[in-house]
């Protein structure tokens, strides 16, 4: 065996080890910039294509008639109004249902639940349903709060739509706000227990403020997907055609992507350019809760 | 070899005899009050786990009330383990547990019917990497002392805990700007002003000034000083300069073998501990021979 050298190279060796020239690896870091930035700009590319095209259809349009007429058989006379109403309904039921369960759930299980195989499988779980497609939420939706909780919930009511979208929700949320209970470090819990306070006391003065931000971040981007979602309603018995707006939680409802989809379906011209006008103004929704979620996110960011 | 370490052994397990001499010479020193101070908690066969590791091993030690104890010791030795036993910080970790008795004044801390959030407002503790809350200098202090029910003016009390931490001269136009804005030194300050403000009777330290630049050190080493008349002080440090200056006990804590738990290996007056310790771990430690 021979002996292995432990001398270190000479000044004068260092620089003949290695290749001189940097151009070729100055050249492939070069490639690799530019090969993810037109990746980034694909997706933008075909996002401002699609908005554009919509734009140029549907805001022409766009007038306080749309907005406040029921729909129609007549294109002309077609608005978008009850479908508008059952969307923002939906919209503040969910928020009011899913917040506090979801941070409530996230609460425990990062903060309360001891570390034992229970703790686990709920963990897995919630993870799996986080991906399970929503038309499998509507079929459940439809057989617990339509069929039978309908004394309850009233049956194909706003309410029940409200509540499968929630258990639709409801794993994105509890998951963005476990990471961002996570990123806390420990410090900040020692520093409450140190100083006598329960396990509340911690969690309500300072772990929830600090990870308002990060919970909101994925609850936002949780509603926004609720909002725009069409397939588990349609199952749960949201209206495709609807001659009044939702008057109550029990009430009967029909949904912007709902309306839209029943624009496209129908063969006149005039309803392509009603459902244009429809993405326009669910987008118009989508941007302003958006907005006054980051909003609400900043405040925090700030107090915090 | 063997008999060498069982009469070693013997004669620091002889607690009342070890008590004797201390109070002896006590008596003989000229600032010594003659008597022994009284005990601010009396630790009994302490033992600490981590799941089914053992991390210290029957650790008995009398803390003085109104006095610093100091608890040195190479890395790894179970001093930060055994600290927090103290206030029963350390259970909070999922799957640790203590066994054996701690008294606070009569009662056992460790004891069924006793409360542990109410333990720790009466043993309070200050970290190694200041903390400080991400609210303001004023509620930062008064959160502790707010949850805990105060009953008293908390404006004064705000007060009269920053004026102890030696920080009040500092912050006393700011109360309402956010703590973490402060230096690293003043942070800390900031941590023990929030665990006097509790109103504890005794005060756990865990290197509080290892993570801080000398000028800050010297101000929590002052403060200290001032806080024995009022408080019992337990502190860990890996200084030994700075235990040797600032403490009258210390224990050294030490591990004999890889893997084995940690105990405490001998405890005296500082004085003592650090010219003539009885066994010879001790001396090689405090002497630098190995650290």
């Amino acid at each position: 065996m021979t002996q292995s050298s432990t001398q270190i190279a000479p000044k004068g060796q260092r620089e003949r080890d290695f290749k001189p020239s940097t151009s070729a690896r100055h050249a492939l870091d070069w490639v690799f910039a530019v090969l993810v930035f037109i990746a980034t700009i694909i997706g933008l590319v075909v996002l401002a294509v699609l908005l554009v095209d919509i734009g140029l259809d549907g805001l022409p349009r766009l007038s306080w008639q749309f907005i406040t007429s029921f729909p129609s058989s007549f294109p002309e006379n077609a608005g978008v109004y009850p479908a508008l109403i059952g969307s923002l309904f939906l919209l503040l039921l969910i928020a009011l249902i899913s917040v506090p369960l979801g941070i409530g759930a996230a609460v425990y299980l990062e903060e309360y639940a001891p570390d034992n195989w229970l703790t686990r499988t709920i963990e897995i779980n919630i993870s799996n349903l986080a991906g399970v497609p929503s038309i499998i939420y509507g079929l459940l939706g439809l057989a617990l709060f339509v069929n039978w909780l309908a004394p309850i919930t009233g049956g194909k009511s706003v309410l029940s739509g409200a509540l499968t979208l929630t258990l639709l929700i409801l794993p994105v949320i509890i998951i963005a706000t476990r990471e961002a209970l996570r990123a806390i470090p420990d410090t900040v819990r020692e520093a409450g227990f140190a100083l006598g306070a329960t396990r509340w006391e911690v969690v309500r003065s300072h772990l929830l403020p600090m990870a308002l931000p990060g919970a909101l971040t994925g609850t936002i981007l949780a509603l926004s997907r609720a909002v725009g979602e069409a397939a588990p309603l349609i199952v749960v018995g949201a209206a495709t055609y609807i001659t009044f707006a939702p008057d109550g939680p029990r009430s009967e409802y029909s949904a912007l992507p709902i309306q839209i989809f029943s624009w496209i379906s129908q063969p006149q011209e005039g309803f392509q350019i009603a459902a244009a006008a429809g993405i326009v103004v669910l987008m118009a929704v989508l941007i302003l809760t958006n907005s006054f979620a980051i909003w609400l996110r900043n405040r925090y960011q700030r107090r915090a | 070899m063997d008999s060498e370490k069982t009469r070693e052994e013997r004669r620091v397990a002889e607690a009342p005899e070890s008590r004797q001499s201390a109070t002896e010479r006590a008596a003989a020193t000229p600032s010594g009050a003659g008597e022994p101070s009284a005990l601010g908690m009396k630790v009994e066969d302490l033992s600490a786990y981590y799941g089914s590791f053992k991390a210290i091993t029957d650790v008995s030690m009398d803390i003085r009330a109104n006095k610093v104890t100091a608890l040195i010791g190479p890395s790894g030795c179970g001093k930060s383990t055994y600290i927090r036993c103290l206030n029963r910080m350390h259970e909070l970790i999922p799957g640790a547990h203590a066994e054996g008795h701690v008294t606070l004044e009569t009662k056992d801390i460790y004891a069924d019917d006793v409360d542990p959030v109410n333990i720790r407002r009466r043993i309070g503790m200050v970290f190694q990497k200041p903390n400080p809350f991400s609210k303001s200098i004023y509620e930062n202090v008064a959160w502790g002392a707010r949850i805990n029910g105060y009953r008293g003016d908390m404006d004064e009390l705000v007060e009269r805990s920053l004026r102890q931490a030696a920080l009040w001269d500092e912050v006393k136009d700011r109360l309402k700007e956010s703590g973490l804005g402060l230096s690293g030194g003043q942070q800390q300050r900031l941590c023990i002003a929030r665990t006097l403000a509790v109103e504890p009777e005794v005060i756990l330290m865990d290197e509080p000034a290892s993570a801080l630049d000398p000028v800050s050190t010297q101000k929590i080493e002052d403060t200290m000083a001032d806080l024995k008349e009022s408080y019992t002080v337990v502190i860990v440090t890996h200084n030994m300069q700075q235990a040797a200056r600032i403490s009258d006990y210390t224990g050294f804590f030490y591990i004999e073998n890889m893997g084995d738990p940690g105990q405490l290996w001998e405890f005296d007056e500082t004085e003592k501990m650090f010219s003539n310790p009885d066994r010879k771990q001790t001396e090689d430690y405090v002497t630098g021979r190995f650290g």
